[in-house]
């Protein structure tokens, strides 16, 4: 028979499904309407974002009392998110920053 | 605080930092609130970490202190050395990192999952599977894609395709392997030894897939390979049963999905052309238009070219990447000043494909101090250029040429062009006769009112500069 866990859990699942489908939809609804001129800070900025499985890793890398290899391969991990979320929100200002409307000042 | 009360903030911190996600991209519809919006995406990022770090099950926190202090360490200073012109090599290792950082999470949550198949409560482990199979699959197969497009791009391998006999066949058969080792671990998780030998097989076809595409159809590849980060990232939402992962994850995939599309139709192709053509494998392609390069074209000095260009009333650069290569992003916008001091109307025309990745040519002319709304897409330039006096070609060739319109024979015919043509006259410097990356004749050279001016990019460029300052 089922328990109400394995109940709780179907929901969940499809609640997921939910979240991913409205995600995916607005994010095509914004992602249209962005010009082609950002298009190059735009994947760097998705890139710099999706770095945000940084959040699954540091549960691994801290759960020591779990054993040696979740705690390995969750602080490499770590190690990889971080350089995507730093350095990929870093060069998206590097980049924005260039985007100017008049450059008498500085030509 | 209860672990009940600790979840909450979680959970708050989650939902405020996807907010801050949604609305970061929605910034990026215009260069105005870009920046800000970025600004927005970050804080997000910041908040979701230190909610994190309130988990229950963090018992020590030095192994993340390294990690980040390391990874911090690294990125940074990758962000801030690199040169523009190698955004997309940088891009490409970046979606490499974010795809390990998701396979080895997959691998650890694969690792902890079978190690409580015993114990009761794990009701639903299939459909768990699916959600870590998916994730570690798609993960590991970026990894080595973007390793692969990394190589290419920076030159460490040739860009050309790298062919042999049934390749297609081959890779296939291999990505069919690793997705039936998928469909059986769903059946049965607990096979581990599958569950490594499909990683096994997905790193090869990473390897692999990339292997046949040119360096100039790098564009497609990494869009896709951006999509696929992300929906690895997705995937692991799924499996930990994060909501922020699952938001962030479509955005990326969603995102990488739309570009791949774009980059495809600016370069005429289907996916299924880009990632199993080798296109420029065959340059005997067009072998037919030989006989017409005997044909005569007008050659100029660079005096000539600068007065047509000094008593003009109106001029559209259209930069490709040849530009690039030469370095003479800065020379183009030295001479664009100078018309413009004359009173006459600039204008740069950006093909989508004009760079190494989507939307390159614009960083590489915003970092020359081109303002961005002297850059114009194709749709917007194209009905401009027949009100243009002059239409400067630098550094591009296919995506001027009119048979992409006119010769349903050739191969490049549909093919979004710029109408340079339709131009009063056409400046268009090259360095040889030498036909363009898909090995066709360019119409545009024998029009009587195109003007060839021969020579390196950047050497022609400077002699223009001088020229037009003489007058």
């Amino acid at each position: 028979m089922e328990t109400t866990t394995q109940l709780m859990e179907t929901t969940t699942q499809f609640l997921q499904l939910f979240v991913f489908l409205l995600a995916a939809f607005t994010g095509f609804q914004i992602i249209t309407k962005i010009p082609t001129l950002l298009h190059t800070p735009l994947m760097s900025a998705t890139n710099a974002i999706s770095a945000i499985s940084l959040v699954a890793a540091l549960v691994f890398a801290g759960a020591t009392d779990k054993g040696a290899v979740t705690t390995i391969l969750g602080t490499v991990a770590v190690f990889a998110a971080t350089t995507n979320a730093v350095g990929g929100f870093m060069i998206t200002d590097r980049m924005l920053r260039m985007f100017k409307r008049d450059t008498r000042k500085s030509g | 605080m209860t672990d009940t009360a600790r979840q909450t903030l979680v959970q708050i911190a989650y939902l405020v930092a996807s907010a801050c996600f949604l609305l970061g991209l929605r910034g990026l519809t215009s260069p105005r609130t870009a920046r800000r919006g970025m600004g927005l995406a970050a804080a997000g990022m910041v908040l979701a970490v230190i909610g994190t770090l309130l988990h229950h099950d963090i018992v020590s926190y030095q192994w993340i202190a390294i990690g980040i202090v390391v990874g911090a360490a690294v990125g940074a200073p990758m962000a801030i050395f690199m040169p523009m012109t190698a955004v997309p090599q940088r891009t490409a290792i970046s979606h490499a990192f974010g795809a390990l950082a998701v396979t080895l999470v997959g691998v650890a949550e694969y690792y902890l999952f079978t190690h409580r198949l015993g114990e009761t409560g794990q009701m639903n482990e299939h459909v768990r599977m699916v959600a870590i199979g998916f994730e570690v699959f798609f993960g590991s197969l970026t990894i080595t894609g973007s390793i692969m497009a990394f190589a290419k791009l920076q030159g460490l391998i040739p860009g050309k395709p790298m062919t042999y006999p049934f390749q297609n066949v081959a890779n296939i058969a291999l990505f069919l392997a690793g997705f039936a080792m998928f469909i059986y671990l769903i059946i049965d998780p607990t096979q581990s030894t599958v569950f490594y030998m499909m990683i096994g097989a997905a790193v090869l076809f990473g390897v692999l897939f990339v292997m046949p595409i040119g360096g100039a159809d790098m564009p497609v590849v990494i869009s896709l390979l951006n999509s696929y980060a992300g929906l690895a990232a997705a995937a692991t939402g799924f499996a930990i049963d994060n909501t922020v992962l699952i938001v962030a994850g479509a955005l990326d995939g969603a995102s990488g999905f739309i570009l791949s599309i774009l980059m495809s139709k600016a370069m005429n192709r289907s996916f299924r052309n880009v990632l199993f053509g080798a296109f420029g494998s065959q340059p005997n392609a067009v072998s037919g238009a030989g006989a017409k390069e005997q044909r005569p074209v007008k050659s100029v000095t660079a005096e000539d070219a600068a007065s047509v260009l000094a008593y003009s009333k109106s001029v559209i650069f259209v930069p490709g990447y040849g530009l690039a290569v030469a370095q003479a992003q800065h020379t183009v916008r030295e001479l664009a000043d100078l018309l413009k001091s004359r009173g006459i109307s600039v204008k740069y025309a950006v093909h989508p494909v004009a760079g190494r990745m989507p939307g390159h040519m614009n960083v590489l002319l915003a970092e020359a101090n081109v303002p961005y709304d002297e850059l114009y897409d194709l749709d917007q330039i194209n009905p401009e250029f027949e009100h243009t006096d002059v239409a400067v070609v630098v550094g591009a060739n296919d995506v001027t040429n009119p048979a992409a319109r006119t010769d349903n024979k050739s191969p490049i015919f549909g093919m979004p062009i710029l109408n340079v043509d339709k131009a009063q006259a056409v400046i268009f410097m090259k360095r040889s006769m030498a036909a363009g990356f898909a090995g066709v004749d360019n119409e545009l050279f024998y029009l009587d009112k195109t003007l060839m001016l021969f020579g390196d990019a950047k050497k022609s460029m400077q002699a223009l500069v001088t020229e037009v300052k003489a007058i």
